[in-house]
């Protein structure tokens, strides 16, 4: 799919509608600098003329594998000149300095002996690796004492037979796609596996995946760079976003390939809602899920004559097919009510007085208040999955209307913008409502919320407009309507954006929750 | 490869432990390469071990040593799990030479079970790992699987 660089130039032409907010826009500069400092802040950037850019979005840059090759080499060819090493040793310092070519030259010109040695490149030397025969050698690992067994040693001098170095290698490199830091098999060595020695012991094939994975560290270990998650996509993104800035921004990137993340946590967009309440609430939907389950069900019974009801598509708006009584999908209540107070929708009213004074009543409230939420969370979560359905029929649907209106495939492809608005309004709004759940009420929820309404309202609308029958879509009236509302839809989209990310930049949400993760304390932990 | 790269070592260890072992370990039984039981006891008079025998039990991958072994307390009538910071109420041990960053091919079934055994020694808190019974009620993995923030090696 293509849909988000489409997408992304939409928002673009909405920009000359933002408030100007040069402050919080971190310019794309050329060459990103690989700045270490540590408090390279996200607003300290020079405006070199750059487009101004929404509060919300970020600078970041795109690498192709070579592009990332290419980094490596230039580093390791410059460490290689000015201190004098072999290439592989500079390798192994610089993926023990985690690619921080200055501190390492510094630390390296103070006090060489200590530096080889911290990187597992101990100058006691027993010349260059290779395999050998020791006559009366006994194997530590399988204790195998064969006359004329193939051994090998690296610097340390720690041997043990080749069949064995070979398993230790392939459990490493294939089992715990380790790497750059594999150490000498002996209890309490910490001297590294070079290339060099690794080539001669391995198959091709072991080789060509260990340094597959020597590439990967050089993204996996700096801080600033990290993988596209999107499955067989290789390219790499850099972005200076760290994580103790996690909580002014939703630092939120798309990738060449179309796939648009979060750099903060590597998930889908989420914005607004911050990377810390993203966890928050997916662990606490994943724990609530017996509580959710009979909400998130697929059917639901009309209101009026109670027979069942299986939503297909999108739109809340729901139509009886038996009683033709109409309702709104989430709260259940009559659809003509939500045409002027959508409102009682999508804000839940804080219970309060009497009945939260009664630590029963008060858990039964805040249950109240989280299923409202998860609620609507969940609504759009399978709104949008179906509008993803939707959009395959969608082409369908194009071919369709170009037979029944004549109109050339580039006059429909206005379903197509359609179609990505509401996907990508949805997503928005979705998170819109863990957001919501988090946030504490100040003097600046209820503009939140009336943003947060209007979206959701022009997105219902669009919905139900999308899903009219082809006859009715050949008509150019309909034609223009959805156009002036998907891209309505995607105004809304960003002024919601824009406004959250930037009280959320000046720190004016308050939260009932913390925006940083505390680190990692005792205890086990399941594995990724 | 005609013999398993276990079974060859693992006879050789078996060999011998059968002739001799430390003060305090014992071998229940190996009946096979995939798992064996042991009895480790505590030779001096700390208190929170006295006069007890513990039953490990370890379980070898094909590929031990270069993997290490699933090595964990066993409970039976006269067999209790030993109270120890780093041992969790159902048996499931938290020691990094346990673990794969941690394990050396070069260790074998004796020395984890003399680490094991100076492990108790050393100790002298009453007390299950913090969040034994969260974990022990939760957890559904095997402990290989699990990834142990190792709360201070020293202990
Ligand atoms: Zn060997
Ligand atoms: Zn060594
Ligand atoms: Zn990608
Ligand atoms: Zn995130
Ligand atoms: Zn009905
Ligand atoms: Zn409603």
């Amino acid at each position: 799919m293509d849909t988000d660089d489409d997408f992304m130039s939409n928002v673009s032409s909405e920009d000359d509608i933002l408030p100007d907010d040069s402050e919080n826009d971190m310019s794309g500069d050329e060459d990103f600098g690989f700045d270490d400092e540590p408090d390279a802040h996200i607003d300290s950037q020079k405006d070199d003329g750059y487009k101004k850019k929404a509060a919300y979005d970020i600078s970041f840059k795109v690498y192709q594998p070579s592009d990332v090759q290419k980094q490596q080499d230039e580093l390791i060819n410059e460490v290689n000149m000015i201190l004098d090493i072999s290439k592989e040793e500079a390798a192994i310092l610089l993926r023990h300095f985690r690619w921080n070519k200055e501190r390492l030259i510094e630390d390296y010109m103070d006090k060489p002996s200590q530096v080889l040695d911290a990187a597992g490149l101990a100058t006691t030397s027993a010349g260059p690796p290779r395999m050998q025969v020791v006559p009366g050698f006994v194997c530590d690992i399988c204790c195998e004492d064969e006359p004329g067994l193939q051994t090998f040693a690296l610097k340390c001098g720690h041997r043990y037979c080749v069949d064995c170095y070979r398993h230790y290698l392939s459990q490493k490199i294939r089992g715990e796609g380790e790497a750059a830091r594999i150490q000498c098999p002996s209890e309490g060595c910490n001297v590294i596996i070079d290339a060099r020695s690794l080539d001669i012991l391995v198959t091709p094939e072991l080789t060509a995946r260990y340094h597959e994975l020597l590439h990967r560290t050089y993204v996996e270990d700096k801080e600033t760079l990290k993988w596209c998650p999107a499955p067989d996509c290789e390219n790499a993104i850099e972005c200076a976003v760290k994580k103790k800035d996690l909580d002014k921004v939703v630092p939120t990137v798309s990738c060449l390939c179309g796939h648009r993340f979060c750099f903060g946590c590597i998930l889908n967009d989420h914005q607004p809602a911050p990377c810390e309440l993203v966890k928050k609430w997916l662990k606490k939907c994943a724990d609530d899920s017996e509580t959710a389950n009979w909400i998130s069900a697929n059917t639901k019974e009309c209101p009026k004559c109670n027979s069942t009801i299986e939503k297909n598509g999108g739109c809340n708006h729901m139509t009886c097919r038996k009683c033709k009584h109409e309702f709104c999908w989430m709260c259940m209540g009559l659809w003509s009510e939500h045409g002027t107070s959508w409102y009682n929708c999508n804000r839940f009213e804080e219970k309060s007085g009497t009945e939260a004074r009664d630590a029963q009543a008060k858990s039964r409230v805040s249950l109240e208040r989280y299923l409202h939420y998860y609620n609507r969370y969940a609504n759009h979560e399978q709104s949008a999955r179906l509008d993803k359905d939707i959009y395959h029929k969608t082409e369908k649907k194009m071919v369709q209307l170009q037979k029944e209106s004549g109109m050339s495939w580039i006059e429909v492809q206005y379903l197509n913008s359609a179609s990505q608005a509401l996907q990508t309004c949805r997503q928005t709004l979705m998170w819109t409502y863990a957001f919501a759940f988090y946030l504490a009420r100040n003097n600046l929820t209820e503009i939140f919320e009336d943003n947060q309404k209007d979206l959701e309202m022009a997105v219902e609308a669009l919905s139900e407009m999308f899903e009219k029958p082809i006859a009715e879509l050949a008509d150019s009236k309909l034609k223009v309507e959805i156009m002036d509302k998907t891209s309505y839809c995607n105004k809304r989209r960003v002024i919601l954006l824009d406004d959250t990310a930037q009280n959320l930049a000046e720190g004016r949400w308050t939260f009932n929750t913390e925006l940083l993760g505390s680190g990692a304390n005792g205890g086990p932990s399941t594995r990724r | 490869m005609s013999v398993p790269f276990a079974a060859k070592r693992l006879g050789k260890e078996l060999n011998k432990i059968s002739s001799s072992l430390p003060p305090g370990i014992e071998l229940v039984s190996a009946d096979n390469f995939e798992e064996w039981l042991l009895d480790i006891k505590v030779l001096d008079n700390n208190p929170l071990y006295q006069n007890q025998t513990y039953r490990l039990k370890f379980r070898f991958s094909p590929s031990y040593p270069i993997e290490p072994p699933e090595v964990v307390f066993i409970q039976l009538p006269d067999r209790p799990i030993p109270i120890h910071p780093h041992i969790y109420s159902n048996g499931i041990i938290c020691l990094d030479l346990l673990g794969q960053q941690g394990w050396s091919p070069v260790q074998n079934v004796e020395s984890v079970c003399m680490s094991l055994q100076s492990m108790l020694t050393g100790n002298s808190k009453n007390e299950r790992p913090p969040g034994d019974e969260e974990f022990v009620r939760a957890n559904t993995m095997r402990p290989k699987d699990i990834q142990f923030y190792y709360h201070d090696n020293d202990v």
